[in-house]
Protein backbone atom coordinates (compact mmCIF):
# COMPACT_ATOMS: atom_id res chain seq x y z
CA UNK A 1 0.00 0.00 0.00
CA UNK A 2 1.27 3.46 -0.90
CA UNK A 3 2.13 5.84 1.93
CA UNK A 4 0.22 9.09 2.39
CA UNK A 5 3.35 10.93 1.23
CA UNK A 6 3.48 8.94 -2.01
CA UNK A 7 -0.21 9.51 -2.76
CA UNK A 8 0.08 13.24 -2.05
CA UNK A 9 3.20 13.65 -4.17
CA UNK A 10 1.55 11.89 -7.09
CA UNK A 11 -1.69 13.85 -6.79
CA UNK A 12 0.08 17.20 -6.69
CA UNK A 13 2.47 16.30 -9.52
CA UNK A 14 -0.33 15.04 -11.77
CA UNK A 15 -3.09 17.56 -11.00
CA UNK A 16 -1.48 20.77 -9.80
CA UNK A 17 2.07 20.95 -11.14
CA UNK A 18 1.57 18.96 -14.37
CA UNK A 19 5.28 18.30 -14.03
CA UNK A 20 5.39 15.15 -16.12
CA UNK A 21 8.30 14.03 -13.93
CA UNK A 22 6.78 13.36 -10.54
CA UNK A 23 6.95 15.65 -7.51
CA UNK A 24 10.22 17.59 -7.80
CA UNK A 25 10.47 18.97 -4.24
CA UNK A 26 11.46 17.61 -0.84
CA UNK A 27 8.59 16.52 1.41
CA UNK A 28 9.25 19.38 3.82
CA UNK A 29 9.32 22.10 1.12
CA UNK A 30 6.74 24.80 1.90
CA UNK A 31 3.88 24.79 -0.61
CA UNK A 32 3.00 28.39 0.06
CA UNK A 33 6.45 29.95 0.19
CA UNK A 34 7.43 28.26 -3.05
CA UNK A 35 4.21 28.86 -4.96
CA UNK A 36 3.59 25.11 -5.31
CA UNK A 37 -0.09 25.46 -4.44
CA UNK A 38 -2.39 28.49 -4.28
CA UNK A 39 -5.61 28.91 -2.32
CA UNK A 40 -7.72 27.12 -4.96
CA UNK A 41 -5.28 24.23 -4.81
CA UNK A 42 -5.52 24.12 -1.01
CA UNK A 43 -9.26 23.64 -1.40
CA UNK A 44 -8.54 20.91 -3.94
CA UNK A 45 -6.19 19.22 -1.46
CA UNK A 46 -8.82 19.41 1.28
CA UNK A 47 -11.25 17.56 -0.98
CA UNK A 48 -8.61 15.07 -2.08
CA UNK A 49 -7.58 14.04 1.45
CA UNK A 50 -11.21 13.85 2.59
CA UNK A 51 -12.08 11.49 -0.25
CA UNK A 52 -8.86 9.52 -0.44
CA UNK A 53 -8.27 8.99 3.27
CA UNK A 54 -11.84 9.04 4.55
CA UNK A 55 -11.32 11.91 6.97
CA UNK A 56 -13.31 15.07 7.68
CA UNK A 57 -11.30 18.29 7.63
CA UNK A 58 -12.67 21.04 9.87
CA UNK A 59 -12.37 24.70 8.80
CA UNK A 60 -10.10 25.47 11.76
CA UNK A 61 -7.71 22.74 10.59
CA UNK A 62 -7.01 24.43 7.23
CA UNK A 63 -3.85 26.13 8.50
CA UNK A 64 -0.21 26.13 7.32
CA UNK A 65 0.75 23.71 10.13
CA UNK A 66 -1.39 21.05 8.40
CA UNK A 67 -1.38 22.09 4.74
CA UNK A 68 1.98 23.64 3.91
CA UNK A 69 4.04 20.64 2.76
CA UNK A 70 3.73 16.99 1.80
CA UNK A 71 5.22 16.00 5.19
CA UNK A 72 2.84 18.20 7.20
CA UNK A 73 -0.21 17.11 5.24
CA UNK A 74 0.70 13.43 5.51
CA UNK A 75 1.22 13.78 9.28
CA UNK A 76 -2.13 15.56 9.58
CA UNK A 77 -3.85 12.78 7.63
CA UNK A 78 -2.36 10.12 9.92
CA UNK A 79 -3.40 12.01 13.06
CA UNK A 80 -6.95 12.31 11.76
CA UNK A 81 -7.08 8.65 10.77
CA UNK A 82 -5.91 7.62 14.24
CA UNK A 83 -8.59 9.78 15.84
CA UNK A 84 -11.22 8.26 13.54
CA UNK A 85 -10.05 4.76 14.39
CA UNK A 86 -10.31 5.31 18.16
CA UNK B 1 1.27 57.34 19.07
CA UNK B 2 4.22 54.96 19.07
CA UNK B 3 7.25 55.93 16.99
CA UNK B 4 10.18 53.55 16.60
CA UNK B 5 13.91 54.21 16.28
CA UNK B 6 13.63 54.16 12.45
CA UNK B 7 10.85 56.75 12.60
CA UNK B 8 8.28 54.22 11.41
CA UNK B 9 4.84 55.05 12.80
CA UNK B 10 1.19 55.30 11.87
CA UNK B 11 2.09 58.60 10.24
CA UNK B 12 4.35 56.87 7.72
CA UNK B 13 1.37 56.43 5.38
CA UNK B 14 0.64 60.14 5.32
CA UNK B 15 0.95 61.82 1.92
CA UNK B 16 1.47 65.39 0.87
CA UNK B 17 -1.97 65.31 -0.72
CA UNK B 18 -1.55 68.50 -2.76
CA UNK B 19 1.64 67.40 -4.48
CA UNK B 20 0.36 63.84 -4.97
CA UNK B 21 -2.76 65.17 -6.69
CA UNK B 22 -0.60 67.38 -8.94
CA UNK B 23 1.57 64.38 -9.80
CA UNK B 24 -1.43 62.21 -10.71
CA UNK B 25 -3.09 64.97 -12.72
CA UNK B 26 0.09 65.42 -14.78
CA UNK B 27 0.31 61.63 -15.22
CA UNK B 28 -3.28 61.48 -16.48
CA UNK B 29 -2.82 64.38 -18.89
CA UNK B 30 0.42 63.09 -20.31
CA UNK B 31 -0.80 59.55 -20.87
CA UNK B 32 -4.45 59.97 -21.81
CA UNK B 33 -4.16 63.04 -24.01
CA UNK B 34 -0.68 62.77 -25.50
CA UNK B 35 0.24 59.09 -25.37
CA UNK B 36 -3.12 57.37 -25.89
CA UNK B 37 -4.57 60.28 -27.92
CA UNK B 38 -7.92 60.11 -26.10
CA UNK B 39 -9.77 63.37 -25.53
CA UNK B 40 -11.36 62.78 -22.16
CA UNK B 41 -12.28 60.23 -19.51
CA UNK B 42 -15.01 57.74 -18.76
CA UNK B 43 -15.21 56.59 -15.13
CA UNK B 44 -17.56 53.98 -13.71
CA UNK B 45 -18.82 55.47 -10.45
CA UNK B 46 -20.21 53.36 -7.63
CA UNK B 47 -20.41 55.80 -4.76
CA UNK B 48 -17.30 54.18 -3.30
CA UNK B 49 -14.16 56.00 -2.27
CA UNK B 50 -11.91 54.81 -5.10
CA UNK B 51 -14.11 55.72 -8.06
CA UNK B 52 -15.00 59.00 -6.35
CA UNK B 53 -11.38 60.03 -6.01
CA UNK B 54 -10.67 58.97 -9.60
CA UNK B 55 -13.59 61.05 -10.87
CA UNK B 56 -12.36 64.09 -8.94
CA UNK B 57 -8.83 63.62 -10.29
CA UNK B 58 -10.15 63.34 -13.85
CA UNK B 59 -12.22 66.51 -13.47
CA UNK B 60 -8.99 68.29 -12.46
CA UNK B 61 -6.96 66.75 -15.24
CA UNK B 62 -9.34 67.15 -18.16
CA UNK B 63 -11.95 69.66 -17.01
CA UNK B 64 -15.40 68.51 -15.96
CA UNK B 65 -16.75 68.91 -19.51
CA UNK B 66 -14.45 66.13 -20.72
CA UNK B 67 -15.39 63.60 -18.04
CA UNK B 68 -18.41 61.29 -17.98
CA UNK B 69 -19.36 59.34 -14.86
CA UNK B 70 -21.32 56.19 -15.60
CA UNK B 71 -23.47 54.52 -12.95
CA UNK B 72 -23.74 50.80 -13.65
CA UNK B 73 -26.29 49.38 -11.22
CA UNK B 74 -27.89 45.95 -11.38
CA UNK B 75 -30.81 44.46 -9.50
CA UNK B 76 -28.73 43.60 -6.43
CA UNK B 77 -26.89 46.94 -6.12
CA UNK B 78 -27.42 48.94 -2.98
CA UNK B 79 -29.69 51.96 -3.72
CA UNK B 80 -27.29 53.99 -1.59
CA UNK B 81 -24.61 53.51 -4.27
CA UNK B 82 -26.60 55.47 -6.85
CA UNK B 83 -27.49 58.25 -4.41
CA UNK B 84 -23.86 58.75 -3.49
CA UNK B 85 -22.71 58.61 -7.11
CA UNK B 86 -25.15 61.39 -8.03
CA UNK B 87 -23.98 63.45 -5.08
CA UNK B 88 -20.42 63.03 -6.26
CA UNK B 89 -21.12 64.00 -9.87
CA UNK B 90 -22.94 67.11 -8.70
CA UNK B 91 -20.02 68.11 -6.47
CA UNK B 92 -17.59 67.97 -9.40
CA UNK B 93 -20.05 69.17 -12.05
CA UNK B 94 -19.58 66.04 -14.13
CA UNK B 95 -22.15 64.63 -16.55
CA UNK B 96 -23.57 61.27 -15.44
CA UNK B 97 -25.39 58.48 -17.19
CA UNK B 98 -27.16 55.47 -15.77
CA UNK B 99 -26.72 52.12 -17.49
CA UNK B 100 -28.62 49.35 -15.74
CA UNK B 101 -26.74 46.15 -16.56
CA UNK B 102 -29.44 43.82 -15.16
CA UNK B 103 -30.77 42.78 -18.60
CA UNK B 104 -27.24 41.94 -19.77
CA UNK B 105 -26.66 39.87 -16.63
CA UNK B 106 -29.98 38.07 -17.02
CA UNK B 107 -29.07 37.31 -20.63
CA UNK B 108 -25.72 35.91 -19.59
CA UNK B 109 -27.29 33.81 -16.85
CA UNK B 110 -25.28 35.51 -14.10
CA UNK B 111 -27.85 35.13 -11.31
CA UNK B 112 -29.11 31.72 -12.44
CA UNK B 113 -25.66 30.16 -12.71
CA UNK B 114 -24.61 31.60 -9.35
CA UNK B 115 -27.79 30.46 -7.58
CA UNK B 116 -27.50 26.95 -9.03
CA UNK B 117 -24.18 26.64 -7.24
CA UNK B 118 -25.57 28.15 -4.03
CA UNK B 119 -28.42 25.63 -4.12
CA UNK B 120 -26.02 22.72 -4.41
CA UNK B 121 -24.53 23.81 -1.08
CA UNK B 122 -27.85 24.85 0.54
CA UNK B 123 -30.65 22.90 -1.24
CA UNK B 124 -33.31 24.86 0.65
CA UNK B 125 -32.03 28.18 -0.81
CA UNK B 126 -34.84 30.30 -2.31
CA UNK B 127 -34.60 33.20 -4.80
CA UNK B 128 -35.62 35.73 -2.13
CA UNK B 129 -32.71 34.72 0.15
CA UNK B 130 -29.45 36.62 -0.04
CA UNK B 131 -25.96 35.20 -0.29
CA UNK B 132 -22.32 36.23 0.00
CA UNK B 133 -18.93 34.60 0.17
CA UNK B 134 -16.32 35.50 2.78
CA UNK B 135 -12.85 34.58 3.99
CA UNK B 136 -12.14 33.67 7.62
CA UNK B 137 -11.94 36.79 9.79
CA UNK B 138 -9.59 37.38 12.67
CA UNK B 139 -6.36 37.19 10.67
CA UNK B 140 -4.43 38.69 13.58
CA UNK B 141 -5.28 35.75 15.87
CA UNK B 142 -5.53 32.75 13.55
CA UNK B 143 -3.32 31.56 10.71
CA UNK B 144 -6.18 30.15 8.64
CA UNK B 145 -5.60 29.78 4.91
CA UNK B 146 -7.72 31.68 2.40
CA UNK B 147 -10.63 29.30 1.97
CA UNK B 148 -13.99 30.88 1.17
CA UNK B 149 -17.25 30.19 2.98
CA UNK B 150 -20.75 30.76 1.65
CA UNK B 151 -23.31 32.52 3.83
CA UNK B 152 -27.02 32.54 2.99
CA UNK B 153 -29.45 34.88 4.70
CA UNK B 154 -33.18 34.18 4.92
CA UNK B 155 -35.77 36.99 4.72
CA UNK B 156 -36.15 36.75 8.54
CA UNK B 157 -32.46 37.58 8.91
CA UNK B 158 -31.27 34.15 10.07
CA UNK B 159 -27.97 33.02 8.54
CA UNK B 160 -26.25 29.76 7.65
CA UNK B 161 -22.60 29.45 6.69
CA UNK B 162 -20.69 26.57 5.16
CA UNK B 163 -17.25 26.05 3.60
CA UNK B 164 -17.46 26.15 -0.19
CA UNK B 165 -16.43 23.10 -2.19
CA UNK B 166 -14.13 23.86 -5.12
CA UNK B 167 -16.66 23.49 -7.94
CA UNK B 168 -19.32 25.61 -6.25
CA UNK B 169 -16.78 28.28 -5.27
CA UNK B 170 -15.53 28.50 -8.84
CA UNK B 171 -19.06 28.70 -10.26
CA UNK B 172 -20.20 31.42 -7.85
CA UNK B 173 -17.12 33.53 -8.58
CA UNK B 174 -17.24 32.95 -12.34
CA UNK B 175 -20.94 33.85 -12.50
CA UNK B 176 -20.57 36.90 -10.25
CA UNK B 177 -17.68 38.15 -12.38
CA UNK B 178 -20.17 38.77 -15.20
CA UNK B 179 -21.06 41.91 -13.25
CA UNK B 180 -17.62 43.50 -13.47
CA UNK B 181 -17.14 42.35 -17.06
CA UNK B 182 -20.51 43.72 -18.18
CA UNK B 183 -19.55 47.04 -16.57
CA UNK B 184 -16.21 47.07 -18.37
CA UNK B 185 -17.91 46.43 -21.73
CA UNK B 186 -20.35 49.28 -21.12
CA UNK B 187 -17.57 51.68 -20.10
CA UNK B 188 -15.71 50.95 -23.32
CA UNK B 189 -18.87 51.57 -25.31
CA UNK B 190 -19.12 55.07 -23.87
CA UNK B 191 -15.39 55.68 -24.20
CA UNK B 192 -15.24 54.64 -27.85
CA UNK B 193 -18.32 56.71 -28.62
CA UNK B 194 -16.44 59.84 -27.50
CA UNK B 195 -12.82 58.91 -28.19
CA UNK B 196 -12.25 58.95 -24.43
CA UNK B 197 -10.17 56.64 -22.26
CA UNK B 198 -11.55 54.28 -19.60
CA UNK B 199 -9.99 55.25 -16.32
CA UNK B 200 -9.42 52.37 -13.89
CA UNK B 201 -10.24 52.64 -10.21
CA UNK B 202 -8.23 49.86 -8.49
CA UNK B 203 -5.97 50.98 -5.66
CA UNK B 204 -2.70 49.33 -4.62
CA UNK B 205 -4.40 46.87 -2.24
CA UNK B 206 -6.68 45.65 -5.00
CA UNK B 207 -4.06 45.54 -7.73
CA UNK B 208 -1.30 43.82 -5.77
CA UNK B 209 -3.45 41.38 -3.79
CA UNK B 210 -5.60 40.51 -6.78
CA UNK B 211 -8.89 41.91 -5.52
CA UNK B 212 -10.23 42.66 -8.99
CA UNK B 213 -11.74 40.81 -11.91
CA UNK B 214 -9.45 40.17 -14.85
CA UNK B 215 -10.89 42.06 -17.84
CA UNK B 216 -13.60 43.35 -15.50
CA UNK B 217 -12.79 46.19 -13.14
CA UNK B 218 -9.17 45.36 -13.96
CA UNK B 219 -9.84 46.31 -17.60
CA UNK B 220 -8.98 49.96 -18.19
CA UNK B 221 -6.55 52.18 -20.09
CA UNK B 222 -4.82 53.76 -17.11
CA UNK B 223 -4.83 53.32 -13.32
CA UNK B 224 -4.26 56.68 -11.60
CA UNK B 225 -4.51 55.36 -8.01
CA UNK B 226 -3.00 51.91 -8.53
CA UNK B 227 0.04 52.93 -6.50
CA UNK B 228 -1.89 54.18 -3.45
CA UNK B 229 -2.88 52.23 -0.35
CA UNK B 230 -6.55 52.42 0.52
CA UNK B 231 -5.85 54.64 3.50
CA UNK B 232 -3.97 57.04 1.21
CA UNK B 233 -6.95 57.14 -1.15
CA UNK B 234 -8.99 58.38 1.82
CA UNK B 235 -6.41 61.14 2.34
CA UNK B 236 -6.80 62.30 -1.25
CA UNK B 237 -10.59 62.16 -0.86
CA UNK B 238 -10.36 64.61 2.04
CA UNK B 239 -8.08 66.93 0.09
CA UNK B 240 -10.25 66.79 -3.04
CA UNK B 241 -13.39 67.47 -0.99
CA UNK B 242 -15.20 64.27 -1.97
CA UNK B 243 -18.63 64.34 -0.25
CA UNK B 244 -18.31 63.37 3.40
CA UNK B 245 -21.03 60.69 3.05
CA UNK B 246 -18.73 58.82 0.65
CA UNK B 247 -15.69 59.24 2.86
CA UNK B 248 -17.57 57.78 5.82
CA UNK B 249 -19.09 54.78 4.03
CA UNK B 250 -17.41 51.41 4.82
CA UNK B 251 -15.88 49.97 1.61
CA UNK B 252 -18.19 47.27 0.23
CA UNK B 253 -17.94 44.83 -2.65
CA UNK B 254 -21.46 45.66 -3.91
CA UNK B 255 -21.24 42.37 -5.79
CA UNK B 256 -23.12 39.88 -3.62
CA UNK B 257 -26.81 40.11 -2.84
CA UNK B 258 -26.10 40.11 0.90
CA UNK B 259 -24.06 43.17 1.82
CA UNK B 260 -20.40 42.31 2.27
CA UNK B 261 -17.63 44.62 3.38
CA UNK B 262 -14.27 44.36 1.62
CA UNK B 263 -12.76 43.43 4.96
CA UNK B 264 -14.94 40.34 5.45
CA UNK B 265 -14.90 39.39 1.78
CA UNK B 266 -11.20 39.59 1.20
CA UNK B 267 -8.79 41.58 3.35
CA UNK B 268 -9.58 39.97 6.74
CA UNK B 269 -8.33 42.94 8.80
CA UNK B 270 -8.98 46.70 8.89
CA UNK B 271 -7.16 48.80 6.28
CA UNK B 272 -5.40 50.93 8.88
CA UNK B 273 -3.55 47.80 10.05
CA UNK B 274 -3.07 46.11 6.68
CA UNK B 275 -1.68 49.20 4.95
CA UNK B 276 0.84 50.04 7.62
CA UNK B 277 2.14 46.48 7.95
CA UNK B 278 2.43 46.29 4.18
CA UNK B 279 4.27 49.61 3.93
CA UNK B 280 6.70 48.52 6.63
CA UNK B 281 7.23 45.19 4.89
CA UNK B 282 7.95 46.92 1.56
CA UNK B 283 10.42 49.26 3.22
CA UNK B 284 12.20 46.41 5.05
CA UNK B 285 11.28 47.83 8.44
CA UNK B 286 12.08 45.17 11.08
CA UNK B 287 8.98 43.29 12.20
CA UNK B 288 9.43 44.32 15.82
CA UNK B 289 9.27 47.96 14.76
CA UNK B 290 6.14 47.44 12.67
CA UNK B 291 4.62 45.65 15.65
CA UNK B 292 5.57 48.48 18.01
CA UNK B 293 4.08 51.13 15.71
CA UNK B 294 0.75 49.30 15.70
CA UNK B 295 0.77 47.89 19.24
CA UNK B 296 0.67 44.38 17.82
CA UNK B 297 2.77 41.29 18.53
CA UNK B 298 5.44 40.18 16.07
CA UNK B 299 3.41 37.01 15.47
CA UNK B 300 0.43 39.08 14.41
CA UNK B 301 2.57 41.13 12.04
CA UNK B 302 4.00 37.90 10.65
CA UNK B 303 0.51 36.56 9.92
CA UNK B 304 -0.45 39.71 8.05
CA UNK B 305 2.75 39.61 5.98
CA UNK B 306 2.24 35.93 5.18
CA UNK B 307 -1.29 36.66 4.00
CA UNK B 308 -0.09 39.51 1.76
CA UNK B 309 2.58 37.28 0.23
CA UNK B 310 0.17 34.40 -0.34
CA UNK B 311 -2.42 36.59 -2.00
CA UNK B 312 0.15 38.25 -4.23
CA UNK B 313 1.56 34.93 -5.38
CA UNK B 314 -1.86 33.36 -5.81
CA UNK B 315 -3.07 36.18 -8.06
CA UNK B 316 -0.13 36.55 -10.48
CA UNK B 317 -2.44 35.09 -13.11
CA UNK B 318 -4.84 38.02 -12.78
CA UNK B 319 -2.09 40.54 -13.49
CA UNK B 320 -0.57 38.58 -16.36
CA UNK B 321 -1.08 39.91 -19.89
CA UNK B 322 -1.84 37.56 -22.80
CA UNK B 323 1.32 35.63 -23.59
CA UNK B 324 2.65 35.65 -27.14
CA UNK B 325 5.01 33.08 -28.60
CA UNK B 326 7.12 35.72 -30.32
CA UNK B 327 6.73 38.90 -28.30
CA UNK B 328 6.71 42.09 -30.36
CA UNK B 329 9.77 44.31 -29.94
Amino acid sequence: MNSAEELLRKYIADNILFSGQGYPYADDTSFLENGIVDSMNVLELVMFVEQKFGIKVEDAEIVPDNFDSVARLAAFVRRKQELTAV
Amino acid sequence: MTETTTGFSRRSLELDAASEVDRIVAFLQENVLRRLHRQGAVVGISGGIDSSVVLALCARAFGSQRVVGILLPEQESSPESAELAHLLAKRFDVQTMIEDITPALLGAGCYRRRDEAVQRVFPEFEPDWKSKITLPGNLLEEDRLNIFSLTVIKPDGSEQTQRLPLREYAQIVAASNFKQRARMAMLYYHAELRNYAVIGTPNKNERDMGFFVKYGDGGADINPIGHLFKSQVFQLARYLDVPIEIQQRPPTTDTYSAGSTQEEFFYRIPFEILDLVWLGYERDVPREEIAAALSLSEDQVGRVIADIERKRRATDYLRAHPINLDPAE
